[in-house]
């Protein structure tokens, strides 16, 4: 008999407001997704994707409902440092990398929030940067890479701390079609290989129809489409 | 890669707000560094004329300034006739002027003063000090800026004045003045049988307790003080060394002010930056121990190029020949640990508002909107 596999994400009944409640973003939204999973929150712009992100990530806070991240409450600080710094990784559509820093420096910045060992941690990067393909650009600053080796180095830098859970909010988005595509198998193929539960923000129904589940985000609602 | 990396790849790409940040501190540190090195070192050269070969000083009583005390003849004899005493000598202050230079240090010495035995004699010699009335003494750059040379006479104040010798001596005050007879002082400045002060040397230092016993119980109008007694209770020191710290520490609210403007524009333009730094996990101390890491980087090297400056001031200030051998510089360890603390403080204090600023950026606000 197979073990049950473990809840990385664990939302129920979630609302968000912003102005004052004036503008609800998420109404009543309820997810689980286990380790292993990758989850595409499917929707157009303004649909909540990334609110609903940004929450389980704890980079923001819910009105109401309950959000379990790895078993942690992320509304508070020191349980929010230890996600970030432990179990969880972001992707976002711009690669947010710091420009004048090397590829290397930049994945070296998870390690230096959690003090981990210079040893370790180069360990780390050279086994990751292999895998993605940008182990020769290692000594090459952020502004001298393409698009593609950008998102590159920003999957990297959300592996850095072997998280449990990855949160990609449109990782292809500024990307063109040949590349995203590429962007979106590499992220599946790594998640799918270490067993790492992922849920990718997307518009792009393509890529949501190759995740494992999808659901859908239609004015602040989660809605499981059946595949 | 350390957290100092970060910091100075910062620095480095706000390299133009961090070198006017820097320079703030660099010109604080130069201002506060070139006013206490001279005014300590004036302090010093004025303590030196009044504790020249003595122990103790007498002056009189409640008076606001040296330069308007005055010991009487008799007083002079009762100090002399205290039998702890091994010598007394009484010294008048005044200033003169002479065609061009306004305002010139006169001293009115007996000839038996120990300093005139002291210095080096360029012209003239000491033994004739004061055998005649129409004679003044310089010092060696005294004489330099008057032009003038043994023998030949001088114009000072009202009166005229053959040169009788030129000595040279290691303070810069007495070195820059002229001297004068006590007599022929007393007369010129209208303080008949007054002196400013006296300097008085005992025959056993450790009998001064009962050497200012005797005088102040006997000769009530007067003050006799330990020379370090003395220089650390004369106003006129306290107020010089307010004054010059009041001013740099001035120097320096600019200087802070500079540096909280430069890592708040740092901080501004790095929002999201800031964000994606706490996305990876750093704490809002981490973000604000980054942002007072570049404001002591800045202060570290404002601190140094400060010193770089004051200290190419100084000596370009003890060159000028205007400044008449005034500008003895001395750099004491307290002042420069004194300019260093200030420093660092300065830049912690610009840097507070910008790092509390940092510390508190939203990531999820920051990064709304890509």
């Amino acid at each position: 008999m197979n073990k049950p596999r473990e809840t990385l994400v664990h939302a129920r009944a979630v609302f968000k407001s912003y102005d004052r409640g004036k503008i609800t973003v998420l109404r009543d939204v309820s997810l689980d997704v286990k380790r292993g999973e990758i989850v595409a929150l499917w929707g157009s712009s303004g649909s909540g994707k990334s609110t609903l992100l940004h929450l389980l990530g704890g980079l923001d806070v819910q009105d109401s409902g309950h959000i379990s991240i790895c078993g942690l409450d992320p509304r508070t600080e020191t349980n929010r440092l230890d996600l970030r710094r432990h179990h969880l990784g972001f992707v976002f559509q711009l690669h947010n990398l710091i420009p004048d820093l090397t590829v290397e420096e930049n994945l070296r910045v998870p390690a230096l929030a959690a003090g981990r060992s210079a040893a370790a941690t180069r360990e780390r990067l050279l086994e990751l940067t292999d895998r993605v393909g940008i182990g020769h650009r290692l000594n090459h600053r952020i502004q001298d890479l393409s698009g593609g080796e950008r998102q590159r180095t920003a999957i990297c830098r959300a592996l850095m701390p072997t998280p449990r859970l990855i949160l990609a909010d449109e990782p292809t988005g500024s990307l063109d079609e040949q590349t995203g595509s590429i962007i979106f198998d590499l992220l599946k193929t790594l998640a799918e290989r270490d067993g790492i539960g992922v849920v990718i923000a997307t518009h792009e129904r393509r890529f949501a129809e190759s995740c494992h589940r999808i659901a859908r985000m239609r004015d602040g609602r989660l809605d499981e489409v059946p595949q | 890669m350390h957290i100092l990396s970060l910091v100075i790849t910062n620095l480095r790409r706000h390299r133009w707000r961090a070198l006017i940040g820097m320079a703030g501190i660099a010109f604080g540190v130069a201002a506060m560094l070139t006013i206490l090195a001279i005014v300590t070192g004036a302090i010093g050269m004025f303590q030196r004329i009044l504790s020249s070969d003595s122990h103790y000083l007498v002056f009189e009583r409640n008076v606001s300034d040296l330069f308007f005390s005055s010991v009487t003849r008799e007083q002079i004899a009762a100090i002399r006739a205290n039998p702890e005493v091994a010598s007394a000598h009484p010294v008048l202050f005044g200033i003169v002027s002479a065609p061009d230079h306004p305002v010139i240090t006169c001293f009115g010495l007996e000839g038996s003063d120990p300093r005139l035995a002291k210095a080096e004699w360029r012209s003239g010699k000491p033994e004739n000090f004061g055998q005649r009335d129409d004679e003044i003494f310089l010092g060696s750059r005294a004489a330099e800026f008057l032009g003038a040379k043994m023998g030949q006479t001088l114009e000072i104040g009202h009166g005229e004045f053959r040169v009788g010798g030129i000595f040279k001596t290691e303070n810069g005050f007495e070195d820059g003045g002229v001297f004068l007879p006590l007599a022929v002082a007393q007369t010129f400045f209208h303080r008949e049988d007054a002196a400013s002060v006296v300097t008085v040397k005992l025959r056993d230092e450790r009998s001064g307790a009962a050497f200012k016993h005797a005088l102040e119980g006997a000769v009530k109008e007067v003050i006799a003080l330990e020379n370090r007694e003395f220089n650390s209770s004369y106003n006129s020191f306290k107020i010089l060394n307010f004054t010059a710290w009041a001013v740099g520490i001035c120097a320096f609210c600019l200087g802070g002010l500079g540096v909280a403007n430069t890592m708040l524009l740092s901080v501004f333009t790095r929002i999201r930056e800031i964000a994606v730094l706490r996305v990876c996990g750093f704490s809002k101390q981490q973000v604000a121990g980054l942002i007072f890491g570049e404001a002591t980087a800045i202060a570290a090297a404002g601190v140094m190029c400060g010193f770089a400056i004051g200290l190419m001031l100084l000596v370009i200030l003890q060159r000028i020949p205007q400044f008449q051998g005034y500008v003895q510089a001395s750099l004491q360890p307290i002042v420069l640990l004194g300019v260093i603390v200030t420093a660092f403080l300065t830049a912690a204090a610009g840097a507070i508002y910008p790092a509390r600023f940092a510390s508190r950026i939203e990531p999820a606000e920051a990064l709304r909107y890509e």
